[in-house]
């Protein structure tokens, strides 16, 4: 199965779209990297070049001599960016406080996000770093790259940049981490003429989605999640650039309830992918199990001696809703009782998988603790088909919720805050759903009802004279 | 249509409209993936870890691909980036992915290929000495730290990240290595509150948090800032108006109601918090986001602040280990932290990881009373003693 992008996509090739020669590219040695000394005394930063895992400072170093040994005609920021940074990095460490200015609204024309103005507050220490801009650049779903269009990106980001980027932000995006004001424009411009390729998300508007890795390689994925991902992402473009959102809005994908985005902790709408059938078991797979023919839990505990692996133990007795037992040599799972948390098929990979007849559960309203304390996702939507092109989806339950939020979210509310305030019954409302058990973990042990008039007998329109009539003041 | 390299490219400043291509979206996923996983797309079966980093996954085609899985930072320079791009070029025909965890993930077709990529990988060491791509960060052990930006790019952080990743994966390095644990450890950084990863349901969460109220700037604060929002920023209502001796408007802080959140820092940064001796680390432990077993979780807080020790954090290096070790030799065969945490009392987690419990640890925000103890269920650790002895009980 072949997916199509929205609008056909050019071939990039690097070799036709290149800044720097082989020569330029390779232009110090590693002895020249040994003796390299950056234009800052840098001793607490150097600390942090030893020890097995890999060192920033010392990849910071390689892209510091590089640039010098580029020279400033072939680089449109400052060659000694990354020293600036290191030097104040430094500096930040002996002060126990960050250098970096609160705000600055930058941005490229007609987009509200995407940009993240950034200006040190020590720019005559460190000129090359007084503008140190962030873009985001939205990343393919699932982040799987060729090589041509990597090197290309190194290459703008070498000749109108910083070198400095993270692979990735926490949104998934790719982060372009440091340029001047100057090159903005022409950067968002490479980017979309050269790699047809667009910012992300930042500000009061949808950001980046971001997905798990799904059908590209995963056996327990429910849904397309890429597929989703791309389509939800090109067809809210207008919401992801042009903040029109009370404040931020995310959507995560995962595939299944093992949630390896993180959605039900971190999405303002989480798609978490989920069956309604039966659980696929492979008996002769499971006999192997037992017998110790398969390591259990695709050998994730090889390091350490758990002894023979004990299917009662193991699987049957921490299933949570103890919905499974042997009969005759077989795996018995009455499924009208399971709450598919994934452990028997995380354990026994070969022998259980999800079942055919896949969807998603939708949830609501994940934030982080800022401002009223954290919340997780609130299952809202305990199954729906997910088919291109996901109309149902956007229909049903996006745009009336974003229609509702835009209604009457307060400036900086996030979806959860609002279903806190308003209500679960008013979300009900929103959506047009019915109540279900399935929204609580128990119903209410208060009886503070907020009734309403139509739902008692004969109103609230009661006259003092005729209760008089009953009874004496 | 090769990258320009005229200083403003294809923009014209005087005419900012003229052929301006906007909302184009992404790349298209499907290109970058390798043969071998557009032709199995949807087709997996099963997969397995080999060893400790490489794993494979087996298609209903009966093809496999290995992926090898190495650690990297989230902060590169485009060398790095074309290193990886020197290996996948060598190795995987051109192709590589990155992970949610800012893990690298290289793609190969046979287990000859595997030996080659593994060779070459571990063989690839910054001159300091320090591993380029280290293999591992699978299964029943420590993967990659998830953190934010710090002092390298943030305005709002109480601590810096990268560094302190680099410290505490060198210390977990054996973890990352290994698979030796009862189940996954998922640890995360965020540098302030506002959590830009998602820190809050993780096995362990490392967090920068201000102590010191916000300072204020009244000489500007009026002239920056929109007071109205100040003052509604701020969730406990601490923030009121005032006019300073020369009349500017301005606000006052009660610093008593201040808990240091700086979401009023946020809306106007006539209020900044950060502080040497003030900001430090907050250690929170036993979240989750996956739904197996038992539901998804929330981190707690189990260390209320540590010293912000740079570049080394070596208390937070030592705390971190020591509850690792501990749920190392007490928790059962798929357990999480959390998990382990519910089943012998947390009274017990405290106590099996050597770590003191202060008034700090009980909550005194909004929802206390979810948190309430209201059961005669509890097991005798010192601290319980200690009360008993405070009231003469024993």
């Amino acid at each position: 199965m072949a997916f199509e992008p929205k609008q056909p996509q050019k071939e990039l090739k690097y070799d036709e779209l290149r800044i720097y020669s082989d020569e330029e590219l390779n232009n110090y040695t590693e002895e020249e990297l040994k003796n390299f000394k950056i234009k800052h005394d840098i001793p607490l930063c150097e600390e942090l070049e030893s020890g097995p895992w890999p060192s920033f400072v010392a990849d910071a170093k390689r892209g510091a001599l590089h640039r010098r040994k580029l020279g400033q005609d072939r680089l449109l920021i400052e060659q000694d960016v990354i020293e600036d940074l290191l030097g104040q990095l430094e500096l930040s460490f002996k002060d126990g406080e960050g250098h970096w200015k609160h705000g600055g609204i930058v941005g490229v024309f007609g987009y509200g996000g995407g940009v993240i103005g950034r200006y040190s507050d020590l720019p005559e220490k460190y000129p090359s770093i007084a503008h140190f801009h962030t873009m985001r650049v939205n990343q393919p779903a699932s982040k799987f790259y060729d090589t041509d269009y990597l090197r290309t990106i190194c290459d703008l980001w070498e000749f109108r940049g910083s070198s400095m980027l993270n692979m990735h932000g926490s949104t998934g995006d790719i982060i372009f981490l440091g340029t001047f004001t100057e090159q903005l424009e022409p950067i968002f411009f490479e980017l979309t003429h050269v790699l047809q390729q667009d910012l992300g998300g930042s500000g009061s508007n949808l950001r980046t989605p971001s997905c798990c890795i799904g059908r590209a390689r995963c056996e327990w994925s429910c849904y397309d999640t890429q597929d989703m991902c791309y389509e939800m992402t090109t067809y809210y473009q207008d919401e992801l650039h042009r903040p029109a959102f009370p404040y931020k809005f995310k959507f995560k994908f995962d595939g299944c309830p093992n949630c390896c985005v993180a959605s039900i902790a971190r999405a303002d709408m989480s798609f978490i992918g989920t069956w309604r059938d039966e659980i696929q078991i492979d008996q002769e797979a499971v006999q192997a199990y037992i017998n110790g023919e398969i390591a259990p839990n695709g050998n994730a505990h090889a390091g350490k001696d758990w002894g023979k692996f004990d299917i009662k133990k193991e699987v049957l007795d921490l299933c949570p809703t103890q919905c499974m037992w042997m009969e005759d040599g077989k795996l018995m799972i009455d499924d009208k009782e399971c709450t598919r948390c994934m452990h028997c098929i995380n354990v026994m990979p070969q022998a259980l998988r999800p079942g055919k007849d896949t969807g998603v559960s939708i949830l609501l309203g994940a934030k982080a603790p800022i401002l009223e304390g954290a919340q997780m996702s609130l299952l809202t939507i305990p199954f729906m088909k997910a088919e291109p092109p996901y109309d149902n989806i956007k229909e049903k339950v996006i745009e009336p919720i974003w229609d509702w939020w835009m209604e009457e979210g307060k400036n900086r509310e996030r979806l959860g805050e609002l279903i806190q305030r308003q209500s679960i019954r008013k979300l009900m409302e929103v959506l047009d759903i019915p109540a279900m058990p399935q929204f609580v973990k128990e119903p209410r042990s208060n009886p503070y009802i907020f009734w309403k008039e139509e739902d008692v007998p004969g109103g609230w329109d009661r006259s003092i004279e005729e209760y008089r009539k009953r009874h004496k003041r | 249509m090769a990258l320009s390299t005229e200083r403003l490219g294809r923009y014209n400043p005087d005419k900012p409209m003229e052929n301006r291509l906007t909302d184009l979206g992404p790349r298209h996923f499907w290109q970058y993936f390798p043969p071998i996983i557009q032709r199995n797309y949807g087709k997996w079966k099963y997969h397995e870890i080999l060893e400790p980093g490489v794993l494979v996954h087996v298609s209903e085609t009966g093809e496999k691909v290995y992926t090898v899985r190495v650690g990297g930072c989230r902060f590169m320079t485009v060398e790095h980036v074309r290193e990886i791009c020197e290996i996948a070029d060598k190795h995987c025909d051109g192709y590589v992915r990155f992970t949610t965890r800012n893990n690298i993930e290289f793609m190969v077709d046979s287990p000859e290929k595997v030996e080659a990529l593994k060779k070459d990988l571990m063989s690839r060491k910054h001159v300091s000495g320090s591993y380029k791509f280290p293999i591992g960060g699978t299964g029943a052990g420590i993967t990659n730290i998830v953190h934010t930006q710090g002092y390298i790019h943030c305005h709002t952080p109480a601590t810096d990240a990268s560094s302190m990743i680099k410290s505490l994966m060198d210390e977990l390095f054996d973890l990352f290595q290994g698979m030796t644990l009862p189940a996954q450890v998922r640890v995360s950084m965020a540098c302030c509150l506002n959590m830009c990863g998602a820190v809050h349901c993780s096995d362990i969460a490392l967090l920068g948090y201000h102590r010191k109220p916000p300072i204020i700037d009244h000489e500007i604060l009026a002239s920056v800032c929109e007071i109205p929002l100040v003052i509604a920023a701020c969730p406990t209502a601490a923030i009121s108006p005032a006019k300073t001796p020369d009349g500017k408007k301005t606000v006052k802080i009660k610093e008593e109601r201040c808990m240091f959140c700086g979401n009023c820092y946020t809306m106007c940064m006539a209020l900044p918090l950060a502080d040497k001796e003030g900001d430090c680390v907050t250690v929170m432990a036993g979240g989750k986001v996956s739904n197996r077993i038992s539901p998804p979780k929330f981190s707690k807080v189990v260390v209320a602040a540590l010293p912000n020790n740079f570049p080394r954090f070596p208390e937070v290096c030592k705390t971190v280990r020591q509850i690792i070790e501990a749920y190392a030799a007490d928790a059962n065969k798929y357990e999480r932290i959390g998990d382990w945490a519910e089943r012998i009392g947390w009274e017990k987690f405290f106590e099996k990881c050597g770590l003191e419990f202060t008034e700090h640890l009980i909550d005194d925000y909004r929802l206390q009373y979810d948190t309430y103890r209201t059961s005669t269920l509890f097991k005798y650790t010192d601290p319980a003693w200690e009360v008993a002895k405070a009231v003469d009980g024993v």
